[in-house]
């Protein structure tokens, strides 16, 4: 296991890089990346009269979760018998009311594992624009009005960088670079595209593995610097958002489904459970804080907030650890299996399993343990991460679209 | 010249160099759209032209559908967007959509299939009611989106049929939704409907599998090397020849295929190795010089050739194979065609990686199977779909 960061890194760890409103949910887990929203009054006592605001159908599946700006809710789909037409919609969040649908044509191969499908990665917006990536590698950004402002199809660009698996990783903008992992066992690479023309700022190699996580923004190195992270089987790479350049890696076995979180310069991975990383100071290297084998993530990703960390089982446990030690503090069972990650707002978490049941769970700090003080039941399977705007969560499956609110 | 002249002659000449100019940066914003390459090369300038033509009026909407015809993906998807944004804003004001202009692009089966199927999306926007007359009509059409929606209509006729026991006439029902299908599922749906009927489907001979092969191997494929190692097959083909393969001399032996989905499975004649490499080779015998595909299913690392030209290399191990995984064009020669390929077997043992196998049809650009000259009768058996 080798740790590295080079000479001169300096993180200073300022968050947020973006202006958008309090309460967008703007990339997949939300505007931090680690599943938590600023939002107060999101539903806590649900009921199936009252807490289902409104419902649409959905034309496609999709695995992908919504993003919301503004009153304006984005979600993909694909449709067809081989998943090649590929969604992207406007639904005012107000009443589901379809405002704009954007329909193209795949350029990339659109074979996936039946669990998975095309429209798997996440969309992500830096509040002008929304960015959306399909598992063929077909690339959209138009505006909040739906007008096309780019496309890229890396398929096409890079006819190996694919995986028939299906690929999923999400997007992740920092300033004005757009980030994306597309790595496989073929032509694996993360790419900065400028997000005015989707033109490569700049490209990486990166190990030959499949790999399905999202990028995680950790802070900045030196002024104006920010680093990302890019998690794979390999370990973890730190990488200047705006050139691409590595400014410090760690070497290990970590997981290619859950992605990592991040906060307050550390970054949480999923690795031999959670192995939880600093890279912080001029010329230090990467510095292992502690690992954590029994907080073991499997399909969903964990969840930070403050100084807890909070891990959702493939058994169904929902096990909330002190993010400063890896200690746990408290578990709670609960009905898995989880592949949607936790989201959370105003002291509660919400966490959705497969089968479409809807747990809320109440995390108070002050309080011992973790309640269960809510539940819902939508219909399966429901394999996406929730969205939280505007005092509402946001749940999709492959037919529907569902508000939460009220309660 | 009186008022009213002056007046006449500034509108007209006004209304002149108006539209004009508008025809004229039509054209300019469709030639800056189809220019678009790879790395995002163009997209600014299409992005400029873009703007131009979302902004214009639903009458240019034959244009924009016209220069969908011959255009890159990415500049029709571009050209797409233009049109669903004018649509849209028609639609909002209360304006109309050219109607017949659409009509006469859905008719013309020598125009883009995906902007056919578009424009008839968008005829049916509007007028909800017309499937019923334009679907049925579509089971051979060049729009295999279109050609699916007929032939689903056939596939429920069939099971109507079927359910009313008049198997005689459930089977010209189904055997005309076989000969149009296209969809692989789709066709595995109605050869299970005929297997029901005592009917045979000869799959292989539908899809244009090539079941008659020469194998040789095993070679050497410790770490995966043997991907990037050029060994005596990938030199030149001669089939009589001996070579060391990994544990010993290696002869080229001919393998015919029994499996319904055409399936070439190395382990059948090798066993289950790991660590290895296998090729095939295989003769087609074109009656005339035409394009084609070769469309490939495997989940090994592979080299592809035809007629001694590298088509594409992958060097993924056990993600996953279906049939027509990848598609290749190619141009067959008149006369004999050589196919080879390369398939590499990793070092895994998890259950999932036993597979060392593909799949390889030779069809036109539609799925239709395209035969050797000299394809021998059918040798199916019974296999498990991919």
């Amino acid at each position: 296991m080798k740790m590295r960061l080079s000479a001169g890194a300096a993180l200073l760890l300022a968050f947020p890089l973006t202006s958008l409103g309090a309460g967008d949910w703007t990339q997949f887990r939300g505007p931090s990346g680690n599943g938590i929203s600023p939002e107060i009054g999101t539903p806590t006592r649900l009921d199936p009269a009252r807490s289902i605001a409104w419902k649409v159908a959905l034309p496609g599946r999709g695995l992908s979760s919504p993003i919301v700006v503004a009153e304006r809710l984005f979600l993909t789909c694909a449709s067809g018998p081989r998943q090649d037409r590929l969604h992207l919609f406007c639904f005012s969040t107000r009443d589901g009311k379809r405002l704009w649908e954007r329909q193209f044509w795949a350029t990339g191969r659109t074979m996936t594992q039946s669990k998975t499908c095309v429209a798997a990665p996440s969309p992500a917006t830096d509040g002008r624009r929304i960015f959306a990536l399909f598992s063929s590698n077909d690339l959209f950004c138009v505006d909040l009005d739906g007008n096309l402002l780019w496309l890229r199809g890396l398929t096409r660009d890079y006819p190996n960088a694919s995986n028939s698996l299906g690929m999923a990783s999400s997007l992740l903008v920092v300033g004005d670079t757009v980030i994306a992992q597309i790595e496989n066992d073929s032509d694996s690479f993360a790419a900065g595209l400028d997000a005015a023309t989707g033109v490569n700022r700049w490209r990486i190699e990166r190990p030959k593995s499949a790999n399905w996580v999202t990028p995680v923004l950790v802070g900045e190195l030196g002024a104006g610097r920010p680093i990302v992270a890019l998690q794979s089987s390999k370990g973890v790479q730190l990488v200047e958002a705006s050139n691409g350049r590595v400014a410090g890696s760690y070497d290990a076995t970590a997981a290619t489904i859950p992605s990592s979180c991040a906060g307050g310069g550390v970054v949480y991975v999923p690795c031999n459970g959670i192995t939880a990383l600093r890279a912080a100071g001029e010329g230090q290297a990467v510095q292992k804080l502690w690992e954590a084998k029994t907080l073991r993530p499997q399909t969903a990703s964990p969840m930070l907030i403050g100084n807890r960390l909070f891990v959702a089982t493939g058994a169904g446990m929902l096990i909330c650890a002190d993010a400063r030690t890896g200690e746990k503090v408290w578990q709670l069972r609960l009905k898995g299996p989880f592949s949607a990650s936790p989201v959370a707002a105003t002291n509660h978490a919400y966490l959705i399993n497969e089968k479409g049941f809807l747990q809320v769970v109440d995390i108070n700090p002050e309080a011992k343990e973790g309640r269960l003080v809510g539940e819902l039941t939508l219909e399966p399977t429901i394999l996406s991460t929730p969205a939280i705007a505007g005092g509402a969560l946001y749940i999709r499956n492959d037919s529907t679209l569902w508000k939460i609110a009220g309660g | 010249m009186n008022e009213f002249c002056r007046i006449a002659v500034v509108v007209f000449f006004t209304t002149f160099f108006f539209s004009s100019a508008g025809r004229a940066t039509v054209a300019e914003s469709i030639a800056a759209i189809r220019a678009v390459g790879p790395e995002g090369k163009g997209n600014a300038e299409a992005a400029r032209g873009w703007q131009e033509l979302a902004r214009a009026d639903a009458a240019v909407l034959p244009e924009l559908f016209r220069a969908m015809d011959g255009a890159n993906e990415l500049a029709a998807n571009w050209l797409r967007s233009a049109v669903e944004t004018i649509v849209d804003r028609s639609l909002a004001s209360g304006g109309q959509l050219p109607l017949d202009a659409l009509h006469d692009i859905l008719r013309d089966t020598g125009r883009n299939p995906r902007a056919r199927r578009f424009a008839y999306e968008l005829i049916a926007r509007v007028q909800p009611g017309i499937a019923n007359g334009i679907i049925p009509r579509m089971t051979d059409d060049p729009s295999l989106e279109l050609r699916y929606d007929a032939v689903q209509r056939l596939i429920e006729e069939g099971g109507r049929l079927a359910a009313e026991a008049k198997a005689d006439e459930a089977t010209r029902v189904y055997r005309r939704a076989l000969d149009s299908a296209r969809e692989i599922k789709q066709i595995q749906q109605i050869k299970g409907a005929m297997d029901k009927l005592g009917v045979t489907v000869d799959l292989p001979r539908h899809f244009g599998f090539l079941m008659q092969w020469r194998l040789i191997g095993p070679f050497d494929n410790t770490g995966r090397k043997g991907f990037d190692m050029v060994l005596p097959p990938e030199q030149a083909i001669d089939l009589a020849a001996e070579y060391p393969g990994k544990t010993g001399p290696v002869r080229w032996a001919p393998f015919t295929s029994e499996h319904e989905y055409g399936l070439i499975n190395f382990n059948l004649p090798y066993g289950p190795l790991k660590e290895v490499t296998g090729y095939a080779y295989a003769e087609f015998q074109s009656d005339a010089a035409r394009p084609a595909e070769l469309r490939l299913g495997c989940k090994n690392a592979w080299k592809l050739w035809a007629n001694g030209r590298l088509l594409f290399s992958r060097d993924e191990y056990h993600r996953g194979m279906e049939i027509d995984q990848y598609r290749f064009p190619v141009e067959l020669k008149a006369g004999k065609n050589s196919i080879l390929i390369k398939v590499c077997q990793s070092e895994q043992t998890e259950t999932w990686t036993k597979e060392w196998e593909f799949q390889l049809r030779v069809c036109d650009a539609r799925g239709t199977a395209i035969l050797s000259a000299d394809r021998p009768p059918s040798t199916i058996a019974k296999g498990t779909p991919k």
